[in-house]
């Protein structure tokens, strides 16, 4: 096992007598928690137990109602992002991702904002308080974020490096310094404006540097010349200008951070630093800037890591200190983009990104609502994302019907044959319980499984014994190609069929309709004597309906039901119901026979004449 | 059509429905309803879209729209629709069917009437306390209809405790929508792809007429009514297919048209444009249907809202035959002389888009990626 890169946080459940042994079971996103009455050390317990379960959440921001803003909109963003994929190449590609990680942090902003606005105009102080919290979580996330785009996506060279850092500082510094900007800005203006215009890169390196050499050597010629010595405020201007780090300290509480700090230094020192060696300026301006009265943040820690270009580290430590994995998720996925991360396989067979993606959209998932969200992410973690999905899909719980739908659709859709049965199959259930045959069948067509087909037709069939008439005739008649799913169903339609052609007078067509349903075996064994004694009225009639053939035919099915006919043992009911049965048949062979008569003599007389 | 606004509202959006405006007023659509669905709590809310006259120091909410109130609401959202001015009825998944009343001085919203267990389930195996979604509504003032997933179907009239009508076991599968005809007439779609009409002044739980289509039963999810031509229907199914009936002739559809890759959710005739149609789906997308003809000597009849139909009315015997000359570039099945122009008018793909309501000039939808998108330049 790894070792633990910091000790564990422990939680105190309100209510729960911790001395007490408690009990736990892991969800998806959540753990179930309640006290046992294990381990009970005194036999009389005077304190009753706790009656609660609590559900233990890791993840609560998932529940504010603005960070989903953030899902919602970060969601458009990352799927957009997976389906340029394969269109960016060359030179655009990189504004395009540059692109991206503007709208994501365009969308950070936005949440920021919001929470800012709600933080002030919260009513009690212990919410404002916690909103003032996030609001500076997000700010830290922005911030990580921004230097990432600067030295992970943008790539800023030496000079632009310098320009993207200053705007950098100059986003995330709330209280700006008046006095020290207006007084920066009368001295050297036009030396200032000037010297960092650069229009469109036509100036290299080495003039800029020439430049600056140039203007630096001024600066220390009128420090020398104690130009300013008549104003300690303007020496040490001056100073500050040349890069003086003592000067620049004693600016501290003007220098709201570190990170301030080094930029400052590095506009005045080394403006065309290069990436590579900013991160030794960065740690000696921590160390400088902390001088030893208190230790690096965890922020802290993450931006050195990201100046040493260790896109690992800053990973991790973000993974760490944030909780939830919405921002590592989305940013790893980025840079992956970026091809800046190497296949990095950890212990179960996926790389960061993909594992990073799974246990955000596993997060989404335990979510009553955002679930929706997670099924795209899952589809872009080609090793894992499909099996996560299937395990995940089938546990939704369907309120509604149109929920349902929902769900299925997204199944269907990536060709998940096996959760459309299950989710259908349960859903028909729940159907046949509420007496919903028609729906019950609805379902079962969607799967397209003929074994609940033929459970709905069963049920149909046996409503039609037990009371002698169908119900949802609107459905029966009315079921298209859908009859052909399953025999039962068939035979169910062509049933009903037969009972219109009787009903309508049409008595050849159901006469022949009735034997092919006898002849053509999709009859159920059970329904044979129902089918036989129908044949009766037609048989009554005065007109011979059934020719000879058919009555031959008749004749052999009857047989042929008789001698398979089970044979009941016990005695009372069901021997009643067999003496029954014996007499209708009996009446059926009269009236077979005296058909058949007839039915030759007519034939026979026709040909005659 | 560039000027749609969206934004964001933390919760999926099933349900969005214009206020009606008056009669007679020249006012264009400023307040809609929203319904939620699939959260913990969900709410019924009005929102409104009206000009501000301060911009903000962003400057970028000039064209926003704005919550005005809402209300908890049990249950999923299941169908929202405007009573009158001050009044809403909202469908529920618990199968309670209540009134909303608006109260515009202090901008509340409360519950006026509560219909609690419209629709429940009473089979062998289902408890005995089940209840089955609504799931859809129409009103008409004073009578509000009830659909639902136990094949119910309901006529309430407001400030009566009980309904006036009920139609058990009207359909054995689940009823998806109702539309009024006629107003003793209504319509109904259910998931085994059949039209059923219903008149309320027969007796006996009888429909009076049975349309279906042809080939697999595909499930029908929501229904429209051309605004003046009563007989004709458009109906959208599960497979996204866009079907336009007429009720009088035949049981078949007179037009199918292969339309999104996905479930219809809904379907609406423009009420006062109603050469143009709009549908939402499954599949993230919204679709403007414009089928009117350019062609001049047709134009000058057709344009002008309502007035044809009631124009030929007078001065024809035989309505059948006019009618299908003349009218309806829905009813045509000649696809070459009325081309439908059909645009696609939202700027990217999202989650399913929910639910849509047209209104004049002004377009609102919802989708499941927990935003509302208005247009106030559908026709620009």
């Amino acid at each position: 096992m790894e070792e633990l890169d910091g000790e564990p946080t422990v939680t105190l459940i309100p209510g729960v007598n911790s001395k007490k042994q408690m009990c736990f079971d892991w969800g998806p996103g959540e753990m179930l928690v309640c006290e046992t009455s294990f381990n009970k050390k005194e036999k009389s317990e005077t304190e009753p137990g706790c009656p609660f379960i609590y559900i233990i959440r890791k993840d609560i921001d998932v529940y504010s109602q603005i960070l989903r803003k953030l899902f919602n909109e970060s969601h458009g963003i990352f799927v957009g992002l997976q389906r340029i994929e394969e269109e960016l190449t060359g030179k655009s590609r990189k504004a395009q991702l540059v692109r991206v990680s503007k709208n994501y942090r365009s969308v950070i902003r936005a949440c920021m904002e919001e929470m800012h606005q709600v933080a002030i105009a919260a009513k009690d102080p212990a919410s404002g308080l916690q909103f003032s919290s996030q609001v500076s979580i997000l700010s830290a996330m922005e911030l990580i974020w921004n230097l990432c785009e600067i030295l992970f996506i943008e790539v800023a060279p030496a000079g632009p490096l310098l320009l993207h850092l200053l705007d950098w500082v100059r986003l995330h510094v709330c209280e700006v310094d008046s006095l020290l900007a207006d007084v920066l800005g009368s001295e050297n203006p036009s030396k200032h404006e000037s010297f960092w215009k650069l229009p469109g890169n036509t100036q290299t390196l080495t003039e800029l540097e020439l430049k600056w050499q140039h203007w630096h050597e001024e600066c220390e010629r009128h420090l020398q010349d104690s130009t300013f010595a008549a104003s300690p405020h303007l020496e040490s201007l001056c100073k500050i200008m040349l890069g003086d780090e003592a000067a620049l300290l004693e600016q501290k509480e003007l220098l709201n951070n570190w990170y301030h700090f080094l930029v400052t230094r590095l506009l005045y020192s080394h403006p065309t630093v290069k990436p590579i060696d900013l991160h030794l300026y960065a740690q000696s301006s921590l160390d400088l800037f902390l001088g030893g009265e208190s230790s690096p943040e965890p922020l802290d820690n993450i931006l050195l890591a990201a100046f040493e270009f260790d896109i690992h580290q800053v990973i991790k430590e973000c993974s760490i200190a944030l909780s939830n994995w919405w921002f590592v998720a989305h940013l790893t996925d980025l840079l992956d983009h970026c091809k800046l991360l190497q296949s990095h396989n950890l212990y179960f067979g996926s790389n960061m990104r993909e594992f990073l993606l799974l246990e955000y959209a596993s997060g989404l998932f335990a979510h009553h609502s955002l679930w929706q969200l997670g099924v795209d992410y899952f589809d872009y973690c080609p090793e894992l994302g499909r099996v996560s999905l299937e395990l995940h899909i089938e546990r939704i719980p369907l309120s509604t019907e149109q929920k349902a739908l929902k769900v299925l659709r997204i199944c269907e859709q990536r060709q998940m044959t096996e959760q459309v049965r299950s989710i259908c199959k349960i859903l028909a259930m729940k159907a046949v319980r509420n007496n919903r045959l028609g729906s019950a069948l609805s379902w079962s067509i969607r799967a397209k499984d003929a074994a609940f087909a033929t459970l709905v037709s069963d049920r149909f069939l046996k409503d039609y014994c037990e009371r002698g008439s169908f119900s949802d005739l609107d459905l029966i008649d009315n079921l298209g190609p859908a009859m052909m799913l399953s025999d039962r169903l068939t035979f169910l339609g062509k049933y009903r069929e037969f009972h219109r052609f009787y009903g309508e007078k049409r008595l050849t067509d159901a006469a022949s309709l009735l034997l092919s349903l006898m002849t053509s075996q999709i009859a159920p064994r059970s329904f044979w004597v129902i089918l036989l004694i129908d044949a009766l009225p037609l048989l009554e009639e005065k007109e011979v309906v059934f020719s000879a053939e058919q009555t031959y035919e008749l004749m052999r099915c009857l047989e042929d039901f008789a001698s398979r006919r089970p044979v009941w043992r016990e005695p009372g009911v069901q021997r009643l119901q067999e003496d029954v049965e014996n007499t209708k048949l009996e009446m059926l062979r009269l009236a077979l026979a005296r058909n058949l008569g007839r039915a030759i003599i007519k034939e026979g007389s026709l040909e005659g004449s | 059509m560039e000027d749609i606004y969206a934004k964001f509202v933390s919760q999926k959006i099933s349900k969005t429905r214009w206020r009606p405006v008056p009669p007679g007023s020249l006012q264009t659509a400023d307040t809609f309803a929203v319904g939620s669905w699939d959260n913990e709590e969900n709410y019924v809310s009005l929102w409104s879209i009206g000009d501000f006259g301060n911009l903000d120091s962003d400057g970028g909410f000039e064209g926003d729209h704005q919550l005005l109130c809402d209300i908890r609401h049990h249950g999923d959202v299941m169908d929202l629709q405007f009573f009158d001015q001050e009044r809403i009825v909202a469908a529920s998944s618990t199968g309670c069917v209540t009134v909303f009343l608006h109260h515009p001085n202090n901008q509340t919203l409360s519950v006026s009437q509560q219909w609690t267990a419209a629709h429940y389930h009473t089979g062998p195996g289902s408890p005995s306390c089940g209840s089955a979604p609504c799931t859809g509504i129409v009103c008409s003032n004073p009578e509000i209809v009830t659909v639902g997933e136990d094949g119910r179907i309901n006529l309430f009239r407001v400030d009566h405790k009980e309904a006036v009508r009920t139609i058990d076991n009207a359909d054995s599968s689940t009823l998806h929508a109702v539309t009024f005809l006629r107003t003793p007439e209504i319509l109904t779609v259910n998931s085994i792809g059949q039209l059923k009409i219903w008149d309320f002044r027969k007796q006996g739980n009888e429909p009076s007429q049975i349309l279906s289509l042809t080939g697999d039963r595909v499930p029908l999810h929501c229904v429209d009514r051309h605004p003046n031509q009563q007989h004709v229907v458009a109906t959208g199914g599960q497979d996204g297919m866009l079907s336009i009936w007429d009720v009088r002739q035949g049981t078949m559809p007179v037009s199918l048209l292969k339309a999104h890759e996905a479930e219809m959710w809904e379907v609406h005739f423009h009420p006062s444009n109603p050469d143009h149609l709009f549908t939402c789906s499954e599949d993230g997308s919204l679709w403007h249907w414009d089928a009117s003809t350019d062609v001049p000597e047709k134009s000058s009849l057709f344009n002008q809202g309502g007035r044809n139909s009631s124009f030929l009315s007078h001065s024809i015997s035989s309505q059948t035959n006019v009618h299908q000359s003349l009218i309806s570039s829905w009813l045509s099945t000649d696809p070459a002389k009325d081309r439908i122009e059909i645009t696609s008018l939202l700027p990217s793909r999202t989650l399913s888009v929910n639910s849509l309501d047209v209104l004049g000039p002004c377009l609102v939808c919802g989708t499941d990626s927990e935003a509302i998108y208005v247009t106030r330049q559908l026709f620009s």
